[in-house]
C-alpha cells in the first residue's frame, strides 16, 4: 500500500496525457461493451423462440409472403396442433425515428400460441371484439405515454403510404421474458387485409407442434409439399427462425467481434506508446530509485501498476458508463433490440480486457525499467 | 579490518571491439568514521569507482568488501537490498523526484523497510531537522534553491542510517555559499554522527574538509 502513492503521483505527472489515455481506453471499452451487448441481446432474442413452435416462410426470403390458402393444408399436417400467421406491417408513428415493430396477426390462434404475452382477460376480450383494436407492450405504452382506449394512428411504407391507419389500444401485454420485448404492437390481420389496397398475405406461418420431437419430419413434409409451388417454403424451428432473422443483416457476431478486436488493438497501441513515453521520460528517476535500493522486481511492478491503473480506471468509466447510460435511457436500439442490457458477464469481460490491456501495454516499459543498467544511465544524466 | 576494503580492482569498458581500461589493480582501505576525498581529472574513473563501491556497476576483476560483506559477489537482487541498507548516495544534480515533496523524497529509502508510517515520519523529520529543512518538508523540489535541494538529497542519503555515504561532486552545481553550507553539513555528519564518507570532487577547497585526499589519475590511485 505504501507504494500506491508513488504510482499515483507518477500518473499525475502529466495529467493531460493520463486523462486522454484513460478516456481513450474508456471509449474503447464503452464500444466493446456496447457491441458485445448487441450480440448477447440478439442471442437472447433467438433463444426466446420456442422449440415447440415452428415457422414456415417463403424459401426465397422473409420479405416475400405466402398464400393464405396454405393455412388449411398446414393445419392438417400430422404433428401440427395449431397454425397461425403474422405479417410485418412496418408501422410508423409520427416520425420514422419513432420506430417499433408492428405486426398484423391472426389474432385468436396467435395469442393462444404465445403464453409469453400476459394480457388481462377483459382486455383480451375487448381486443378480440374490435377489428381496429391493438395490443401493445408495456414498454411502448410507457415510451409514448399512451393509455388504454387511446386511438393511435400509424402509417406504413408497405401498405398504402398515403393512408392513415388508426388503431384503438384495447390491450396491454407484459412479457414473461424481457428478451421477448415489451415494445411490440399487434393488431388484427383482417384489418390490414380489408383496408389494404394491394391486399395483404401472411408473411409467415407459425405452427404449434404436438411434440417438439416431430419438428424435423414436419419441416420435411411441408417443404417437400410446396417445393414446386409458386411460393416454395422453408420451415424451421422458431429459434432457428429468430436466429435467421438476426443473420439477415449478415454475420452480426463476427462483425461485432471483428470491430471489437480492431478497437482493442488500436487502444493497445495508444496505451503502450503512452507507457513507453512515460517510462522514457523517467529513465533517470528509475536509475535513482535503483541507487536507493529499489529492486528490479519492485520497479517492474510499479511500472506495470501504473499501466494497469490507467486502463482499469478507463475500463471502469467505459464499462459502467455504458451500463448506466443504457439502463438509464432504457435503450432498445430503436425497437430492434428489445431487452437490450449490459449483462454482468459482459461488464466482467470488459474489465478483464481493461486489465489485460494494462498488463500488455506496461510489460515492455516495465521490463526496460527493471533491466536498466544504472551506472550507464546515471552517467548519461549526470 | 577496514570498513571498506578494495583489492586488485580493475575496470575495463568495451566499446565495440575496443577495450578501454579505466583503472587496474586498485587497492584502498577506508576505516569506519573516515572522511576520504577522492580527486582526479575528468575521466579518471572517480565516479566509476563510486559506482563499483555502491554495487551499481560490476568490476572487471577484483574484490570490494563493505562491513565484512563482499559486494562483488552479490546478485542484482542482493545488491539492491544491500544498497538500501548500507549505501547513501549523493549526486551532483541532486536527482530528487520532482513530483514528490521534500518529505516524500526523503521517505523513499524507508519505503523499502518494515517501518510503520509513524516511524517513517519520525525518521524523516529527524533528518530534515539535521539538514535544517524541517520547515520545508512539504515543498516540492522546484520550490527549493539548489543548496536546499542538495540538503534534501543528503537527508535522503542518511535517512536509512547507511554504513557509508558516497558523494559524487555534491557541490559541483552549487554557488560558493551553498557549496560551503553543504560541505559544512557533510563535515558535521562525519564528526557529530560518525558517518563514513567518500567524497568525489574537483574542488580543492572541498577537498580540505576531508581527513585524507586520494588522487586517481591514469588508472593509478595515490595519496
Amino acid at each position: 500500500m505504501k507504494f500506491v502513492r508513488l504510482v499515483w503521483v507518477n500518473l499525475s505527472r502529466s495529467k493531460r496525457r493520463t486523462i486522454l489515455t484513460t478516456l481513450s481506453v474508456a471509449a474503447a471499452l464503452f464500444l466493446f461493451v456496447s457491441l458485445r451487448s448487441v450480440n448477447t441481446t440478439l442471442q437472447d432474442a433467438a433463444e426466446v423462440g420456442s422449440e415447440a413452435r415452428m415457422v414456415t416462410r417463403n424459401s426465397i426470403s422473409i420479405v416475400f409472403s405466402l398464400p393464405e390458402a396454405y393455412y388449411q393444408w398446414l393445419s392438417a399436417v400430422p404433428g401440427v396442433e395449431r397454425v397461425s400467421w403474422a405479417v410485418w406491417f412496418n408501422g410508423i408513428y409520427r416520425d420514422p425515428r419513432d420506430f417499433f415493430p408492428s405486426f398484423a396477426i391472426q389474432a385468436d390462434s396467435y395469442l393462444a400460441m404465445y403464453p409469453e404475452m400476459v394480457i388481462p382477460e377483459e382486455q383480451r376480450q375487448a381486443f378480440m371484439a374490435e377489428r381496429t383494436a391493438a395490443i401493445v407492450g408495456t414498454g411502448l405504452m410507457e415510451r409514448f405515454g399512451w393509455s388504454l382506449g387511446q386511438t393511435v394512428t400509424l402509417r406504413s411504407p408497405i401498405y398504402p403510404a398515403d393512408n392513415d391507419w388508426p388503431f384503438t389500444i384495447r390491450g396491454v401485454y407484459t412479457p414473461t421474458n424481457p428478451s421477448f420485448g415489451d415494445n411490440l404492437f399487434f393488431f388484427h390481420y383482417e384489418y390490414v387485409y380489408e383496408h389494404s389496397l394491394r391486399g395483404a398475405q401472411p408473411g409467415w406461418y407459425v405452427l404449434q407442434l404436438e411434440d417438439p420431437a416431430v419438428a424435423t419430419s414436419v419441416a420435411e413434409t411441408i417443404d417437400e409439399h410446396y417445393r414446386n409451388s409458386r411460393a416454395a417454403t422453408r420451415t424451421e424451428t422458431e429459434r432457428a427462425f429468430q436466429t435467421g432473422f438476426v443473420t439477415m443483416y449478415g454475420n452480426v457476431g463476427f462483425l461485432m467481434n471483428a470491430v471489437g478486436l480492431a478497437v482493442f488493438f488500436a487502444i493497445l497501441l495508444v496505451a503502450a506508446s503512452t507507457m513507453m513515453m512515460a517510462a522514457r521520460e523517467r529513465t533517470s528517476e528509475v536509475a535513482v530509485l535503483k541507487t536507493l535500493g529499489f529492486s528490479d522486481r519492485l520497479l517492474f511492478g510499479l511500472v506495470l501498476a501504473e499501466a494497469a491503473t490507467i486502463t482499469l480506471i478507463g475500463g471502469l468509466l467505459g464499462v459502467f458508463g455504458a451500463k448506466l447510460i443504457f439502463e438509464g435511457t432504457q435503450f432498445q436500439g430503436a425497437g430492434f433490440l428489445p431487452g437490450f442490457q449490459v449483462k454482468w458477464s459482459t461488464a466482467i469481460a470488459g474489465m478483464a480486457i481493461a486489465l489485460l490491456l494494462g498488463l500488455i501495454s506496461g510489460i515492455v516499459p516495465a521490463w526496460q525499467a527493471a533491466r536498466m543498467p544504472v551506472a550507464q544511465t546515471l552517467r548519461r544524466v549526470a | 579490518m577496514a570498513l571498506l576494503e578494495i583489492r586488485n580492482l580493475s575496470k575495463v569498458y568495451h566499446r565495440d571491439s575496443q577495450a578501454i581500461p579505466v583503472f587496474e589493480d586498485i587497492d584502498l582501505d577506508v576505516e569506519r568514521g573516515d572522511f576520504l576525498v577522492l580527486m582526479g581529472p575528468s575521466g579518471s574513473g572517480k565516479t566509476t569507482l563510486l559506482n563499483l563501491i555502491a554495487g551499481l556497476d560490476e568490476p572487471t576483476t577484483g574484490q570490494i568488501t563493505v562491513g565484512g560483506e563482499e559486494v562483488t559477489g552479490m546478485s542484482r537482487r542482493q545488491l539492491a537490498a544491500w544498497r538500501s541498507r548500507h549505501v547513501g548516495f549523493i549526486f551532483q544534480l541532486y536527482n530528487l523526484l520532482p513530483v514528490l515533496t521534500a518529505y516524500q523524497n526523503v521517505e523513499l529509502p524507508l519505503l523499502l523497510t518494515h517501518l510503520s508510517k509513524k516511524e517513517r515520519r519520525e525518521h524523516v523529520m529527524t533528518v530534515l531537522d539535521v539538514v535544517g529543512l524541517a520547515d520545508r518538508a512539504e515543498h516540492f523540489p522546484r520550490q527549493l534553491s539548489g543548496g536546499q535541494e542538495q540538503r534534501v538529497a543528503i537527508a535522503r542519503a542518511i535517512v536509512s542510517d547507511p554504513t557509508v555515504i558516497l558523494a559524487d561532486e555534491p557541490t559541483g552545481d552549487l554557488d560558493a555559499k551553498s557549496a560551503d553550507e553543504i560541505l559544512t553539513l557533510m563535515q558535521r555528519l562525519n564528526s557529530e554522527f560518525q558517518k563514513t564518507i567518500l567524497l568525489v570532487t574537483h574542488d580543492a577547497r572541498a577537498a580540505e574538509r576531508g581527513h585524507a585526499i586520494m588522487h586517481l589519475d591514469k588508472g593509478v590511485l595515490t595519496r
